[in-house]
């Protein structure tokens, strides 16, 4: 089996994994980072959303063979302690409902945010193709905007 | 029933107090031990035990502030305890359904909150030797002059004073928590990835699994050959697994399930591979000609039903007006689409079972795992995790009974997962409804009559036989209308099919407010009335409605000009007690593109206990509805879902969210719950307002693009 040396939030990481695996799977099965969720497997969702050399990335269609020396963030890497702004705006708006969707939609935001730092709703529904079936959406868009507010 | 039967000190702790509760089930009974825990540590800490599943509704945080605010609580020491792991030695059903945690547990956590109050305070006035009635209480510490004592330094001395018998409650105006926006408990962990969902579990050892089912429901496996799905990497077990009725049989909860074939192996991507090598073929079955479901109901049209409710003499009254109008309104299946796939993991081993599920129904997993391992219930115990979602789905058990076989058969811990396809084919639906509705008005456009015969498969054979023949849930909201029509006839005419259903969010109040709502528009358009006018005119018997649809009536500008294009439109719907209306504003482009553009939402759910936590509901409530209302759509051809992911079940997203604003009505009148009673009316507020917008009248949901 072929073996991988991935860099997982700031720390190398050796896996032994098929090359087809799913960068997901990878996080979660071999790495224990359950953080990242598992929603449809077809990149539809975003419920799988990390950061690849801070761009954002559906885990779950990305092959680990395809992951090369690109740097990953995962939901615990995103900031020490859950200090992000992004993730300080999501509790101050208390957007998450059942959250199973969160870490998906906080990677997508703090993507978003890093490259436009005073996003418009249009930006907003642009970039946040991610799906909530709770109906987290207009706390979201409220959580976006005070992020980039308090930045 | 004096208060005192509720409580008692718990007894096997050697410091602090725990205070147990007695939880009335859901008709009012009360058990005969405690069911839920207030435990108070000497270091301060507050610990509510409680019985209900957090699904994402915010009850968890809503039940520890009900204890909190009477006990004068340091909020910021109160945390919630995980669910208890042996549901039979509970005395109520472990179930969380029905929107029923809070209004289930208020009266009694207050209660709760108050003994435990005024023990600490007994204790402190003992150790300063004054009068208990001179004490104050503020955020964990007792206070009397110059002495001050915390909850934790109290609370050992505070469990040896007798549990008061009818401790004061709080007035209403001196709550400090209740009715205030506090922030949930569970917010932090929900948003740096160490939320503990079903599907994140790790047990030493685990195995996973995938599981190839029947494609057609009931379909059975002929042959497999497993070979090349056992030569893959890291697959370790090929096990057939036998499926189980979604009927029940008398009192008895179907499990449902499909027979197929698991792969199990070390990693859920090694699973997934040996699945895709399997061979199988497959026995059908006679449910590979059920197609065309839609068209088997409307065939009934005119079939008589079972009676579900009778006023005056409809059918005379239809034949004397002076004027009838007619309409057929259809629904169609519905997926839950939890955003976490449906997931179990169990571990069978020497006599015991320990199952970690995202359920909503402990008390079913129990006795479902407990046949699927062959042990008794005692032995095994339900771990709760947080539930991705839960919206009636996770009242069911089959990923349970699953889970529980695999472990037993491999002998060793094992999680299914189920793929996204996979739950969106083996769901248990919302059915299929078909409607036909008449409704007359006399000379001077009095609305005298209506009628509603209801087509559709039951879900409640779920439980057994019918009684009856009817299915209460698929007349909610359509037999008790609240609209003071002095004829009204409605029946019902259930229709078996081989398709599993199940509870979905607002169950029948999901439909019925779809058809009843656009409906009574119709009939005000008929009458050439305002159908807010109409509406507020034939609930004149129905405070709590009147209330809200006045209230969302009026925030929403009703009747005030609005841009071109666009129409307004309104419906309100009842889950015992709560009541909720909705005015929803509306544009369809040329291409008959619908966008939702401002919800007002108006809710009477009685007392409240976190105004943020209902906001947010409503919000939810109207996005879950929108989304059905927009697109959602099961269909079944050749005995199998069509559907498959978020491609073919689309669901709202971020640009199709309208925004939502929430009026909570001042209330004293009974406490309701608030996870359904959004959903049900924003479809009909939807319809109503496209009509308002184009005069076209939608019948048939999803509603999709107008043409």
């Amino acid at each position: 089996m072929p073996s991988y040396s991935l860099l997982v939030n700031g720390r190398r990481r050796a896996v032994e994994a098929a090359a087809d695996t799913p960068l997901l799977w990878i996080l979660r099965d071999h790495l224990g980072l359950t953080g990242t969720k598992f929603g449809c497997g077809i990149a539809q969702c975003g419920a799988c959303t990390v950061h690849l050399d801070g761009e954002p990335a559906r885990s779950c269609v990305l092959p680990i063979s395809a992951v090369g020396t690109k740097r990953i963030t995962t939901i615990e890497g995103l900031s020490p302690a859950g200090s992000h702004r992004v993730q300080k705006a999501w509790i101050a708006e208390d957007v998450p409902q059942c959250g199973y969707c969160q870490s998906g939609q906080v990677m997508a935001a703090a993507a978003l945010l890093a490259k436009k730092p005073q996003p418009s709703d249009a930006d907003i529904d642009e970039a946040m193709t991610n799906i909530c079936r709770c109906g987290t959406y207009q706390r979201i868009r409220a959580a976006i905007h005070r992020a980039a507010r308090e930045a | 029933m004096k208060r005192r039967a509720f409580f008692q000190v718990g007894g096997t702790i050697g410091a602090g107090l725990v205070l147990g509760l007695r939880l009335p089930d859901a008709r009012g009974v009360m058990p005969f031990a405690p069911n839920a825990w207030l435990r108070i540590d000497t270091d301060g800490t507050v610990t509510v035990t409680s019985d209900k599943s957090e699904m994402g509704e915010g009850n968890h945080t809503a039940l520890a502030m009900i204890v909190a605010d009477e006990l004068d609580a340091d909020w910021s020491k109160v945390k919630v305890a995980a669910l208890p792991v042996n549901p039979a030695a509970w005395s109520r059903e472990m179930v969380t359904g029905g929107s029923t945690s809070v209004r289930t547990s208020y009266e009694v956590l207050r209660t709760a909150g108050a003994s435990a109050r005024a023990m600490l305070i007994s204790a402190a006035a003992q150790t300063w030797r004054v009068a208990p009635g001179e004490c104050t209480t503020r955020a964990g510490i007792v206070s009397h002059a110059n002495h001050r004592l915390s909850y934790g330094e109290l609370a050992t001395k505070a469990a040896a004073i007798p549990v008061p018998e009818n401790p004061p409650l709080k007035d209403p105006k001196d709550f400090r928590l209740l009715g205030t926006r506090v922030r949930r408990l569970d917010t932090p962990s929900k948003v740096d990835g160490s939320a503990q969902f079903g599907i994140d579990v790790r047990v030493p050892g685990m195995l996973v699994a995938t599981i190839e089912r029947s494609p057609v429901f009931g379909g059975r496996v002929k042959s497999v050959n497993a070979s090349a799905a056992k030569a893959t990497p890291g697959v370790r077990h090929v096990v057939p697994l036998e499926g189980r009725p979604w009927t029940g049989v008398t009192n008895v909860w179907g499990i449902g399930g499909e027979n197929g074939v698991a792969v199990v192996a070390d990693t859920y991507w090694q699973a997934v591979q040996g699945r895709r090598a399997l061979q199988i073929s497959w026995d059908e079955g006679p449910t590979a000609s059920l197609s065309d479901i839609p068209g088997r109901l409307a065939a009934l049209a005119d079939q008589p039903g079972v009676t579900a409710k009778t006023i005056g003499d409809a059918p005379a009254a239809l034949a004397r007006a002076a004027k009838t109008l007619d309409a057929v309104y259809t629904v169609p299946f519905l997926h839950h689409a939890t955003m976490e796939p449906m997931n179990c993991t169990a571990l069978v081993r020497a006599g015991e079972c320990d199952v970690w599920a995202p359920t909503q129904n402990q008390t079913r997993a129990q006795q479902v795992a407990a046949e699927a391992a062959g042990i008794p219930k005692e032995r095994v115990r339900i771990h709760t995790t947080l539930l991705g979602g839960g919206f009636g789905r996770r009242l069911e058990s089959d990923f349970i009974a699953e889970a529980v076989s695999l472990s037993k058969a491999v002998n060793a811990p094992v999680k299914v997962i189920w793929s996204r396809e996979d739950d969106t084919q083996h769901g248990f639906y919302r059915p299929a409804t078909f409607n036909k509705l008449s409704a007359g008005l006399d000379a001077q456009n009095r609305p005298v009559a209506w009628t509603h015969h209801i087509v559709a498969p039951p879900i409640l054979t779920k439980f057994g036989p019918l009684d009856n023949g009817i299915d209460s849930t698929l007349i909610d909201g359509a037999a008790e209308l609240p609209y003071a029509f002095p004829n009204l006839f409605v029946d019902q005419l259930a229709v078996d099919l081989p398709v599993p259903l199940g509870f979905w969010r607002s169950v029948g109040a999901s439909q019925n407010a779809f058809v009843v709502e656009c409906f009574f528009d119709e009939v005000a358009a008929a009458a050439g009335r305002d159908p807010y006018e109409l509406r507020r005119e034939m609930l004149q018997a129905k405070p709590r409605h009147l209330r809200v649809l006045e209230l969302a009536a009026t925030k929403a500008g009703w009747g005030t000009p609005l841009p071109p294009n666009r129409g307004r439109g309104i419906a309100i719907s009842e889950w015992e007690p709560t009541t909720c209306a909705e005015v929803a504003e509306v544009s369809v482009a040329a291409d008959g593109t619908v966008t939702v553009h401002r919800v007002v939402c108006a809710v009477d759910c009685g007392p409240v206990v976190n105004p943020d936590t209902i906001e947010a509901q409503m919000q939810g409530g109207v996005a879950f509805g929108l989304s059905a209302a927009l697109y959602g759509e099961i269909t079944i051809d050749n005995g199998r879902v069509q559907q498959s992911n978020f491609t073919d079940y689309p669901v709202l997203r971020m640009p199709g969210m309208p925004v939502v604003e929430v009026h909570i009505v001042p209330s004293t009148d009974a406490i309701g719950g608030i996870g359904e009673p959004s959903v049900p009316p924003i479809a009909p507020a939807v319809c109503n307002a496209i009509f308002a917008a184009t005069g076209h009248r939608v019948r048939r949901l999803p509603i999709g693009r107008l043409r």
